[in-house]
């Protein structure tokens, strides 16, 4: 054999030859979708993970490991399912697929911390009734951030006196170690407990045998501990990294406000210059992530403004009323009043152009949908009127109320009997700064009437807004129903009520909410985002920002977020006025005579389809509605710790999915294991025998004189 | 279906290429080179049938349904065709290297037809199992193993050992085919092209996976046996070797001369 070179070893070429292997597997592992992968998984698009949120000391929401966690599926339809889970089963850890209605704290409780045998949990939509109720948030919402601490109004501090949300179980503000998701879709769910039926029920008590189905849920978070490390870490990394690595973001987004006559927003108002304020909330929550339909928390109050704003701008005489009003709906007032306490610091530091001495009242819309027998409670600050002037100034303004009230029979306005405390309101914010007179306006007297308060099923069936069946989209979108009049009477109050408190005399009785627009705005916000007139009231580039399902009202961190560009463009839309601008008009208005940048906003919206539905006729909208930062103070000054202004964040994250398929026992995959050494080390040995007698085994065709190995 | 299962299966595919390799071919880099070729050269026979099999695809216009099946069996028989030709083309490149090596340096021996024959139908063998075998590895590393659309839940075990019988089979066809067309016997390239079309069909029987996987080793044990006498071996010279005797017989053949 001619091996001179031969001691020299396998070097160059086996390099080569792995080489060569390792990038084929690497090629072929970036492959995404083929044929075999189809036949291991399963994914489930429609799902909705529980994320992790930070605020100053704790850490919330839910955590998996970096790769993922897997786990048996086990179906847990009753509370007795839950033994084979925690202690029967002999196939840990185990994935749960829980019932929409076994949700609750007590279940919860039981899983958390049996990190062993729970990997993950995955829960169902159930079908609420008139009974259940479900509300993730706790029971004191945005405790510590409002007025009543222990150093001032301690009697009405966390809740003592009225515990506002007294079906809360808190289970939103928990820690949990492994994640939890939230089954969107029926037909997933169907998929799901077929499997499972088919493959890991247990045959007459004994243990179900292997291939078993399986689930793995991938939603690993980056953030840690607190606000105060993650932002901390943060900076660190993009101070010193040249790839940093932010690991959480803060909540924020935009204020929408507007004024009833236009101001110099370059400037500020003279002290002189007084403003009644009506203000109401955007945002909502529940326990996952970007789901927050929030009917009653958020959407009612804020349609309602909208239709009030609509029409009070109809009045004749707006332009000469002695006071100016400001609409402003704050965003973020679910996680420690984000948007209102960012609004009172801008003003206190001159960023805005309102100061607080130009408040003159301030009149807010709390949950405002779930009236029983036509009252509207109205709800003032005890400790504030300890000072006889305000108390003065408030007894003003709900008589003003009172009697603006009196002229729609349908909304019965009610004081309370006893100094009670404020509810979680903006308007909380505002007096923690001046005492200024405010009331709420809300539907409940003592505890909230919202049984689903931040929760997934507070959707347009928990307001009483339902459609007749077998209707198209735009009848639908059109149909007036019962709680649209409702709210449209309660707008009508609103409206003529700051009438008044700007100062208006003459025109009161003929100010009327349309219950048109409050329908077709419930409709957009609650049932379909995609429709019609919310497509005419849009900008171009905001077309798909509409999906075919409800708008969701979660602040989240990157803005702004849909709604905010919703709410301004309708708020545009029903208080501005359409001018005859041409495009490069509206883009840039400083040429035009008469017309300012200053005082208005300009924008060039879509506008309705013509009459053959082709094309559509833009137009150019001029309106006073602008959108104010709504980041916390905290974050501006750096003070991540802060127990001031809300420090809440959201961690950042990879990869989320879920997705379900069969795994094979331990002892198949050692099998497989040992089988392949065996036949590694056979070859080898055998290999090694026949090349060594390999001149003897192949015997070379007799040639005379050759060699031939 | 986690670690385990990726290294057992990635073991029993290539195990015994890995030891032919390690042992034959890597202790002279001639044969690496020669090996390198032979696997490029049915790179691109995988090549060209692949352009052809995107011709008809596009011609068809990618309809669904019966008609993707039979589509498939004719692009796999047309594969096949185009590999045999492509190591038909490599006997002949290898028979004109061989005889300019040999003039280039007349001391330095080459190596033999065949041992030329083995290092070139090893070559075919180890890229045609990497490219049908690695593909599945790679998913096997996942935490999920085939059926939960009802396949057969041995689905990387059959595929294994599928591709360890292939690259022993492209060995002997190798052989087997070189020595054909030394001895200008034109039967035995028909044979080969039979038998290698033989397998490859019956791949399409499944989920019958023990009845493919049976013949397919019949078929191996077969070949290998020929290619045995094929490459100068025979019953005397194995039996010689298993009682040890050999160290007479070589004194003896040298004797002889």
């Amino acid at each position: 054999m001619a091996t001179t070179r031969g001691g020299s070893g396998p070097d160059p070429g086996s390099r080569g030859l792995l080489l060569l292997l390792s990038f084929s597997v690497i090629l072929a592992g970036l492959c995404r979708g083929n044929s075999v992968e189809r036949k291991i998984y399963i994914p489930l698009n429609r799902t909705a993970p529980c994320v992790r949120l930070l605020n100053a000391t704790h850490q919330i929401g839910c955590q998996s490991s970096i790769s993922g966690d897997t786990g048996v599926l086990h179906v847990v339809e009753r509370e007795e399912d839950l033994q084979w889970v925690l202690t029967d089963g002999p196939n840990p850890p185990y994935m749960v697929l829980l019932e929409g209605k076994l949700f609750n704290r007590a279940v919860m409780e039981k899983l958390k911390g049996r990190t062993s045998r729970i990997a993950g949990l995955a829960v169902t939509l159930a079908k609420p009734n008139s009974t259940s109720s479900f509300s993730p948030s706790v029971q004191c919402p945005n405790d510590g951030f409002g007025i009543y601490s222990n150093s001032y109004g301690s009697e009405f501090a966390h809740c003592k006196q009225t515990l506002w949300n007294e079906l809360g179980n808190g289970l939103a503000y928990e820690d949990f170690s492994f994640p939890i998701f939230l089954l969107e879709d029926e037909n997933e769910t169907k998929v799901i407990k077929q499997c499972y039926q088919d493959h890991n029920l247990a045959q007459n008590g004994s243990a179900p045998r292997f291939p078993l189905c399986a689930m793995q849920l991938f939603s690993h978070m980056h953030a840690v501990i607190s606000t105060a490390t993650c932002m901390r870490r943060s900076f660190i990394q993009s101070t010193f990294s040249i790839n940093p690595e932010i690991v959480c973001d803060p909540l924020s987004d935009y204020n929408v406000w507007s004024m009833l006559k236009p101001i110099n927003t370059s400037g500020a108002l003279e002290p002189d210059d007084r403003v009644v304020v009506a203000a109401t909330r955007l945002d909502s929550r529940s326990f996952f992530w970007n789901v927050a339909p929030g009917a009653e928390s958020a959407v009612a109050s804020y349609v309602t403004q909208l239709a009030a704003a609509e029409a009070l701008h109809k009045a004749s005489d707006v332009a000469t009323l002695p006071r100016n009003v400001m609409f402003v709906f704050f965003q973020g007032e679910t996680f420690d009043y984000i948007g209102s306490s960012r609004m009172v610091y801008d003003m206190e530091n001159g960023k805005f152009p309102v100061r607080l001495e130009n408040i003159d009242s301030f009149v807010e819309l709390g949950q405002v949908a779930l009236r029983t027998s036509l009252d509207l409670w109205m709800h003032t600050d005890p400790m504030s009127q300890k000072n006889e002037s305000v108390k003065n100034q408030v007894e003003d303004l709900l008589v003003t109320l009172e009697k603006s009230g009196a002229g729609v029979p349908e909304v019965v306005l009610r004081r309370q009997n006893q100094s009670q405390a404020l509810p979680p309101s903006s308007l909380q914010r505002f007096l923690r700064a001046r005492n200024i007179s405010g009331v709420v306006l809300a539907d409940h007297s003592g505890s909230f009437h919202n049984r689903y308060y931040q929760s997934i099923y507070d959707t347009a069936e928990n307001i009483n807004v339902t459609y007749p069946e077998r209707q198209s989209p735009e009848e639908d979108l059109n149909f007036v129903t019962d709680t649209a009049k409702a709210l449209a009477n309660v707008a009508t109050v609103l409206a003529r009520a700051l009438y008044e408190l700007a100062g208006g005399t003459n025109f009161s009785d003929s100010i009327q909410a349309d219950p048109q627009t409050v329908t077709r705005l419930l409709y957009g916000f609650l049932v379909r985002a995609n429709n019609s007139w919310f497509q005419s009231i849009l900008r171009q580039d905001l077309r798909s920002y509409l999906d075919d399902g409800p708008l969701q009202h979660y602040i989240a961190v990157t803005s702004p977020t849909n709604t905010t560009y919703v709410v301004q463009y309708a708020l545009a839309n029903l208080t501005g006025k359409v001018t005859n601008l041409t495009r490069e008009q509206c883009q840039d208005p400083s040429k035009v005579p008469n017309e300012s940048k200053a005082l208005y906003d300009y924008s060039w919206v879509q506008g309705p389809l013509n009459s053959n539905k082709t094309e559509r006729l833009p137009r150019c909208v001029r309106s006073t509605v602008r959108l104010a930062r709504a980041l916390s103070p905290a974050f501006e000054l750096s003070q991540w710790g802060s127990t001031e202004y809300s420090t809440w964040a959201e961690s950042r994250w990879k990869d989320i999915q879920a997705r379900i398929f069969l795994v094979a026992s331990k002892e198949l995959e050692f099998i497989t294991l040992t089988v392949g050494f065996g036949i590694l080390i056979f070859s080898l040995i055998v290999t090694y025998c026949i090349n060594a007698k390999a001149d003897v085994l192949f015997v070379a065709p007799r040639e005379p004189g050759a060699v031939s190995y | 279906m986690t670690a385990a299962v990726f290294f057992g299966c990635a073991f029993i595919a290539f195990g015994p290429a890995l030891a032919l390799y390690v042992f034959t071919i890597a202790t002279d880099p001639l044969r690496v080179i020669f090996l390198i070729a032979g696997a490029f050269f049915w790179l691109v026979s995988l090549l060209l049938s692949s352009v052809f099999w995107y011709l008809v695809r596009i011609i068809t216009d990618n309809k669904d349904g019966p008609i993707q099946k039979y589509l498939l069996i004719f692009g796999v028989l047309l594969s096949v065709c185009i590999q045999e030709l492509f190591r038909l083309a490599y006997y002949r490149l290898l028979k004109k290297a061989s005889e300019g090596l040999k003039s280039i340096n007349p001391e330095e021996t080459t190596p033999s037809m065949r041992l030329l024959a083995y290092v070139s139908g090893l070559g075919f063998g180890i890229m045609s199992g990497v490219f049908s075998f690695v593909n599945t590895l790679s998913d096997s590393l996942g935490p999920g193993t085939v059926g939960i659309h009802g396949d057969s839940p041995q689905f990387f075990l059959n595929s294994a050992f599928m591709t360890l019988v292939i690259i022993l089979l492209h060995v002997f066809w190798g052989i087997v085919f070189f020595d054909g067309c030394e001895k200008k016997k034109w039967y035995i390239l028909l044979i080969v092209l039979l038998t290698h079309l033989l397998v490859s069909t019956q791949t399409f029987l499944s989920p019958y996976y023990e009845l493919n996987l049976v013949s397919a080793y019949i078929i191996m044990v077969f070949m290998g046996i020929w290619a045995f006498f094929v490459a100068g071996g025979s019953c005397r010279s194995l039996k010689l070797c298993l009682l040890c005797q050999d160290k007479d017989f070589l004194l003896y053949n040298q004797r002889s001369r």
